[in-house]
């Protein structure tokens, strides 16, 4: 499993929009779908409490055994002491019936308290297994996954997996079989009238098989259906200034009630095969019931039967009814627990990143630790200017050599984001990216840290390919600060260190000129992100970069980090990021001079190809694209030319 | 449904305010005691005939239902020894009534079901929709302080919680309830005396029935606290999957998200084991009630006193009787559920939109041909946050038509608030806003939009295509002023090298739109809106330069006939514009054409100063 490239592994998996759109298609139709087959795919979660579940399922079974059992007392109590008009027998059965009914009560509860814990374990272990697993997809898979439809996997999906496992699993078992011995009993009793109640079996089985398929298909559409809502009303939130700015909300809302009635439909409609193979489980039997009534009482006006038997043997019937009509909306809800199964595995089934990409063994990984060392030592140094004698071959710095890129949604012939991209960035210097919007800048800096796997060629950190080297260990090396700053719901301390060490934090948050936090409710322990304090883009701005700055890392990628902050600020953070800078290695986005004076040198990408590499001001006299992209106005540009 | 009551009382005791007195930091918004029992009844109340018709479907097929053992009674103490007295008509009676009594029920079922889903549906389709357009109607002021996470949730997972109630729980609830009746008067006229004991039996059951729900409402309120803590947890980890990762983080959210999801398993379990509690217990007191009534009636028949029939129909019902018990503790739990959804939900709709539409909506003058934009006038305007905090001092301030306005100034000065007032998306404390002489507050929202614009710094995409995108600014735009916006605003060549070009879905595959490019498709929405007055709040600090350019050059054309107000912490935008407003802690502090303040020794020409350094 851990060999295949995630890419791979990405293309395989169903596209969440084709499901919406065909919940039968491609994936569909690769693997006939079965809802028992889907099932048996819990087994892994159900394995560790087979023993409790089995025991449930046994102990319901004899609970419901003595529901049976109780119309043959009746039974004795009829032919036997109440003919013979023997108060004593009456006595004696009436508390053989109590002992009886306190056991069944006993036996039920006894059945739940088995798998009261069990179960909640079950979902929060697949819970659990989820999110782990989720944290190491890849990152092209969350682009392609909205949120929601991830969290509603997490929730509704898993819980009702709980109360199948919790219900129908044990009841369509417990229910089958008390009609089973049900039946017998009454065979017993007498075979004719059994028969007759047995009668309806047939169409009733048939009535259920189809109506699973049916109710099968309307109940995915209709959970697509929510999730396709749920869209809308996500977006109507998060994107509220603009329908308010443009003001939209009518036409929004009128969006929005579309597709909530096209719901309601997809609903009546669940609920109208629901309401026919209910009408049918309610009818039939009850027909048989009184056709085996009326044969009965024919044959005891006979003297062929006694009315004790009569009585037995409609009593069990009778309780018989509920196991029957029950097997409705146990199918149903098998049924949604099978479309549940199949939307968890949809995202189980897709590969996490493998840990290393296989690859033949690192001939040079010996050097690169070694060279690691080295720069590490240096760190304690000032270094007076950035270290250009690059001849020294010992800590290579970052290398891009041959990289070409294509997002692995993106179809293969499509021509790729970066194509053979050649750049070094030599230990210690600080390179600036700068390119027209949309040429691929914050792409190549996503590579850096794996969060793409690049489509062919290689990055190598001081000489080791990145694509051989531990994830964890390669992220520990690289820190990033992205060009939208997500804030967790935790402190501000929390936000920045990530896990770094305590001590980082002062100065992690003045190089990024952070001070504003000391002046917060609760200075650093201040709760920030969705649940606490909103910040401005450029407080959050301030704190990604801080963020990036406290673990030290030995390369430092910022995507445009400056992008937010007022022309005083700028300088400022510009400043302290450039003591910061000058014994790092660093890869800046950049869209303006000032923060491409922070790098030691430019590297111009166009056309997804680096097609300069030198000093700003080189660039500025020598290539005409790069001018025109730094230069403000055209006044500038004159200059640039002069 | 008049069970809601106990949904009204609020339960905050298990929440735990992250700060301050803030009501905003609660999931539940304080609404006026018995919203929630009126807003169950609005929603019902259009449904009355509908209601009505449902719970007499109900009633019937549960009559038809309950015949049965009517009819087994009927047969045996009389069917029986009239056939053997060679009269057929009594068990041919039997017969046919129970194959109609069989068939009713079914087409009554049937009817039933179908007629009560189509209430429930009907109930959340408008509870969905006043959810919307209520959130939809409030103001931003509000969505800033209320997270974007519990409004989707209050509109996703608790309406859903109602759904269940509705579609499961309350067709439970009635079925039990009728067959209680049903079945009780049954007994009652089938024999005193046993029915009596059967009735008895409800004083036990309903203490335990109560005693059940006070406790599984300390359980679920628990529980669903902690499910609101590990869905926070698990959308975060989801929407930061990048810095997550390379942060490495992931070890240290597995730890954080288990402890979390403990919590959660453990109310769970705890909320199961309520529940196993509760049939043990209704159960024994059902048991004991059919031993008690066996032993009194058999007793009756050895005696005499009762046939033999009653008795066994008296069992068969009284077996019927306490089937549902399991359910009725099923749909407890939803109703627990529901009843705290429903709660956060009504607390939602009582908020009253901050910016409300007006009553008596007034029209803009009509625009003399030839009048560049309309006039601004900010009249003794002063603006605080309601909790609050002092944003704007009382300012006066006149915008003339056709002038292009930049507003400077460092973070928290009160630039976008400003800008804010203007757009509306704020009502001033004290004073007026006036458009060509109107008070913004008494134009319609459709007049107001064609009056002022606001294009802000984040540039969001709704799924769909990038035209549809454009097209958010005039729905009824045709292809060819959709392209122009674009043209002219110079989004155009970005946009015809997508996949498929304006048709591209900005959400599927090779629909990836930086920044930047986002950023230039709301400037193309905000111009093929055709406003009178344009703002731009840091609209183009995404832009790379040429995109800023061309964005400036297109705009000395777009903002030509417009009045237009740019703020701006990049200073190129400055130099378009025909006056300078600087703004510091709240106050206008400098106000000039941007050639005489750059000539100045005031802040702005500090700031000039310091930009055109950043440039070389």
């Amino acid at each position: 499993m851990a060999t295949t490239t995630p890419s791979s592994a990405v293309r395989d998996q169903p596209d969440p929009e084709s499901a919406t759109a065909a919940p039968a298609g491609k994936a569909g139709a690769a693997r006939e779908r079965s809802t028992v087959r889907t099932l048996l795919r819990l087994w892994p979660y159900v394995r560790p409490v087979r023993m409790r579940l089995f025991s449930a399922a046994f102990v319901a079974v004899i609970a419901s055994c003595i529901g049976l059992v109780i119309p043959l007392v009746l039974k004795w109590m009829v032919d036997g002491p109440i003919a013979r008009r023997d108060p004593a027998g009456v006595w004696l059965g009436a508390l053989f019936l109590l002992l009886l009914g306190l056991t069944e009560a006993l036996l039920f509860g006894f059945r739940r308290w088995l798998v009261a814990r069990p179960l909640s374990h079950v979902e929060a272990e697949m819970r659990a297994d989820l999110y782990r697993h989720l944290q190491r997809l890849p990152v092209a898979f969350h682009d392609r996954w909205p949120s929601g439809q991830l969290l509603s996997r997490a929730t509704t999906d898993l819980m009702l997996l709980r109360m199948f496992l919790a219900f129908p699993l044990t009841f369509l078992l417990v229910n089958g079989v008390t009609i089973l011995v049900g039946v017998i009993i009454m065979l017993v009793q007498d075979w004719a009238l059994g028969l007759v109640v047995l009668v309806p079996a047939v169409p009733l089985l048939i009535t259920c098989v189809v109506f699973e398929k049916k109710y099968s298909e309307a109940s995915r559409a209709a959970q697509d259906q929510v999730g396709d809502l749920t869209t809308v009303v996500e977006e109507s939130v998060l994107g509220i200034r603009i329908i308010k700015g443009f003001g939209r909300h009518r036409s929004q809302a009128r969006a929005f009630r579309q597709l909530a009635g096209r719901l309601r439909g997809m609903e009546l409609r669940k609920a109208r095969l629901l309401a026919t193979i209910l009408g049918v489980i309610v009818t039939l039997p009850e027909v048989a019931v009184g056709a085996a009534l009326v044969l009965g009482c024919v044959r005891v006006a006979d003297g062929q039967l006694s009315a004790g038997t009569l009585v037995a043997f409609l009593s069990t019937a009778l309780a018989l009814r509920w196991p029957v009509e029950s097997i409705g909306f146990l199918l149903a809800m098998s049924q949604e627990a099978g479309t549940a199964t199949e939307r968890y595995f949809e995202v189980m089934d897709a590969r996490p990143e493998p840990a290393v990409r296989k690859a033949p063994p690192a001939p040079e990984a010996p050097r690169a630790q070694a060279s690691c060392k080295a720069l590490g030592t240096r760190r304690s140094f000032e270094v007076p200017e950035a270290p250009r004698p690059a001849a020294v071959p010992v800590p290579s710095g970052l290398r891009f050599e041959n990289v070409t890129f294509r997002y692995p949604d993106a179809p293969p012939d499509s021509p790729p984001v970066l194509d053979r991209v050649d750049l070094h960035i030599r230990p210690g210097e600080s390179l600036a990216l700068v390119g027209a919007t949309g040429s691929g800048k914050t792409t190549l800096t996503a590579l850096v840290p794996r969060l793409y796997d690049v489509t062919s060629g290689r990055i190598t950190l001081d000489g080791v390919d990145i694509a051989e080297m531990p994830r964890e260990e390669l992220r520990s090396k690289v820190a990033v600060a992205f060009e939208d700053p997500t804030l967790f719901s935790a402190t501000v301390k929390e936000n920045v260190l990530m896990g770094a060490r305590e001590e980082e934090l002062r100065r992690a948050l003045g190089v990024a000129q952070a001070d504003f936090v000391y002046g917060l409710p609760d200075g650093v322990d201040t709760q920030v992100g969705e649940q606490g304090l909103s910040l401005s883009g450029g407080q959050r701005q301030r704190l990604a970069l801080a963020r990036a700055v406290a673990g030290r890392p030995d390369f430092l990628v910022l995507d445009d980090p400056l992008s937010a902050l007022d022309v005083h600020t700028e300088a400022a953070v510009e400043a302290a990021l450039r003591r910061v800078l000058a014994d790092t290695t660093a890869l800046i986005v950049a869209h303006r001079p000032s923060t491409v004076l922070l790098a030691d040198r430019v590297a111009l990408l166009s056309g997804g190809r680096i097609a300069a590499v030198g000093t700003h001001h080189e660039l500025l006299h020598t290539n005409p694209e790069y001018a025109y992209l730094m230069a403000a106005d055209p006044a500038g540009e004159r200059e640039a030319e002069r | 449904m008049t069970g809601a009551t106990t949904a009204a009382a609020p339960d905050q005791e298990d929440k735990e305010p992250p700060a301050s007195g803030d009501p905003f930091d609660r999931d539940v918004l304080p609404s006026p005691p018995g919203a929630t029992r009126t807003l169950l009844r609005s929603l019902l109340s259009p449904l009355r005939g509908r209601v009505v018709l449902t719970a007499v479907l109900l009633l019937l097929q549960q009559a038809a239902v309950q015949a049965g053992p009517l009819l087994v009674a009927y047969a045996i103490d009389h069917a029986v020894p009239a056939f053997r007295a060679d009269d057929h008509g009594p068990l041919l009676a039997v017969a046919v009534g129970f194959l109609l009594c069989a068939s009713a029920a079914g087409a009554l079922q049937y009817a039933f079901v179908t007629a009560s889903a189509r209430v429930s549906q009907d109930v959340l389709l408008d509870l969905r929709g006043r959810i919307f357009r209520h959130a939809q109607a409030l103001s931003v002021d509000f969505h800033e302080r209320y997270t974007s996470g519990r409004l989707i949730s209050r509109s996703t997972t608790d309406v859903e919680a109602l759904r269940e109630l509705l579609e499961e729980g309350l067709q439970e609830l009635v079925t039990v309830v009728l067959s209680c009746v049903y079945i009780s008067v049954l007994l009652l006229w089938l024999d005193l005396g046993l029915g009596a004991v059967a009735v008895a039996s409800f004083l036990p059951l309903y203490a335990m029935v109560r005693s059940y729900q006070r406790r599984a409402r300390r359980v679920y309120r628990r529980r669903s606290t902690a499910m609101a803590a590990v869905i926070v947890k698990f959308v975060e980890t989801m929407n930061g999957i990048r810095p997550v990762r390379a942060f490495r983080r992931e070890a240290a959210n597995d730890a954080a998200f288990r402890v979390l999801n403990r919590r959660h398993e453990r109310s769970n379990g705890d909320a199961l084991l309520e529940m196993a509690r509760y049939v043990v217990g209704s159960r024994v007191i059902a048991n004991t009630t059919v031993a008690l009534v066996v032993l009194w009636g058999a007793y009756r028949v050895a005696t005499g006193s009762l046939a033999l029939g009653v008795l066994a129909a008296a069992v068969l019902y009284l077996r019927r009787l306490y089937d549902p018990i399991d359910r009725l503790g099923m749909f407890l739990n939803s109703y627990q559920s529901a009843a705290a959804s429903l709660e956060k939900i009504a607390g939602l709709l009582a908020q009253t939109p901050g910016v409300p539409e007006p009553a008596a909506p007034r029209e803009l003058p009509p625009r003399r041909s030839g009048q560049p934009g309309r006039t601004v006038v900010f009249d003794s305007v002063r603006f605080a946050y309601r909790t609050g905090g002092e944003v704007l001092p009382r300012f006066d301030l006149t915008l003339e038509a056709g002038q292009t306005v930049a507003v400077v100034g460092s973070t928290g000065a009160g630039k976008s608030t400003l800008a804010k007032l203007l757009a509306r998306f704020y009502d001033p404390t004290e004073g007026r806003v006036l458009l060509d002489g109107v008070d913004l507050r008494d134009l319609a929202v459709p007049e107001l939009r064609r009056g002022v614009v606001m294009v802000t710094q984040e540039a969001f995409l709704f799924s769909g295509t990038v035209a549809e995108n454009i097209a958010l600014g005039r729905p009824d735009a045709t292809r060819e002023q959709i392209e122009r916006a674009a043209k002219e605003i110079g989004a155009h060549d970005f946009i015809a090298a997508l996949p498929d070009g304006y048709d591209t879905d900005v959400r599927k595959r090779g629909g990836r739109i930086s920044a930047g490019q986002r950023q230039l498709v709301s400037f193309a929405r905000a111009l093929l809106a055709d406003p009178a007055v344009l703002i731009l709040d840091e609209a183009t600090s995404s832009l790379d330069i040429p995109g800023e350019r061309a964005v400036q050059r297109a705009m000395a054309t777009v903002l030509e006939g417009r009045t237009a107000v740019v703020i701006a912490h990049r200073l190129s935008t400055v130099e378009i514009a025909d006056r300078v407003l600087v703004m510091e802690h709240g106050r206008i502090v400098e106000d000039g054409t941007p050639a005489d303040l750059i000539a100045g020794t005031g802040r702005f020409a500090d700031l000039h100063r310091a930009w055109r350094d950043s440039l070389t």
